[in-house]
């Protein structure tokens, strides 16, 4: 059964991935964002995960969700605030997430998944770093270029012709 | 360890639900990717939650890198989003009708 640090952790996580889209203001919705990641490391702090959980706080929130409030900031203010939906399309996505919910779930609770439970001791954290260095490190390298090259498609892409014409020509 | 596996799949199944409502119903591109967001979160935490019950290193490790492919899609998703605002003055997806067939 759950204890009440997981299901503190799961009404957090829960309630700020609605609020992050349901919320009228981007920028609230982008801090609730935060909220959902934040219990996201939380979780994997109740799995014994330090490493990948302090990985979560760096990436996403550090950065990801930092990255998306200056991106909402951007934008011009009335558009943070418009809200665009058919009411339709929005009881059809309704009836999708419930769906979605009771099939996972009752195809999850079918199977022999519910009587799981370990007793082990948690993987210690420099045996992912072994696996990095030794049977991984191909798929680290690549990573590593990933992220340069998406890095620089982001700035190419963002980029301003008609800005750097000006300057040009000036 | 008193929680069961099943109580952090059940976490991961609504989050993942609730981000292919947000796909599927909110037409603003940021509120898109934040729905993205969450699902890439409920698969990681399936990976982390099952390298913890069937003791194993190799969920978490997989779970490191798709935290790091999933910042390095934000990075492009948002350019994306920057270079529409520019062109349409707007992030309603239903705008953006270069593309429309």
């Amino acid at each position: 059964m759950a204890d009440a640090v997981f299901l503190g952790l799961a009404i957090i996580t829960i309630g700020s991935a609605i609020a992050a889209l349901e919320v009228r203001s981007l920028i609230y919705g982008s801090i609730a964002l935060m909220g959902t990641l934040g219990g996201i490391a939380g979780f994997f702090l109740l799995l014994d995960s330090p490493f990948v959980a302090m990985f979560q706080i760096a990436v996403y929130i550090g950065s990801i969700a930092v990255l998306i409030l200056f991106t909402v900031m951007l934008v011009r203010r009335e558009l943070i605030f418009i809200k665009i939906e058919d009411k339709r399309r929005r009881y059809a996505g309704i009836g999708l997430m419930l769906a979605l919910m009771l099939g996972l779930g009752a195809i999850i609770l079918s199977s022999g998944i519910k009587t799981i439970t370990t007793d082990e001791p948690p993987v210690d954290f420099r045996k992912i770093g072994e696996d990095f260095l030794t049977y991984y490190w191909p798929a680290l390298v690549l990573m590593g270029f990933i992220l340069a090259s998406s890095v620089i498609g982001a700035l190419t892409l963002a980029r301003r012709e008609d800005l750097t014409n000006d300057q040009h020509n000036a | 360890m008193t929680n069961t596996m099943l109580d952090f799949l059940i976490v991961s199944i609504a989050l993942l639900a609730i981000g292919i409502y947000g796909i599927s119903v909110k037409r603003n591109a940021i509120r898109m990717l934040f729905a993205v967001e969450m699902i890439v979160n409920a698969a990681n935490l399936n990976l982390v939650a099952f390298a913890r019950f069937l003791p194993n290193s190799q969920g978490q490790t997989f779970a490191l890198f798709s935290i790091a492919i999933a910042a390095a899609e934000v990075a492009v998703g948002l350019a994306l989003i920057i270079v529409a605002y520019r062109m349409y003055k707007n992030v309603d997806i239903a705008e953006f009708r270069s593309l429309k067939g």
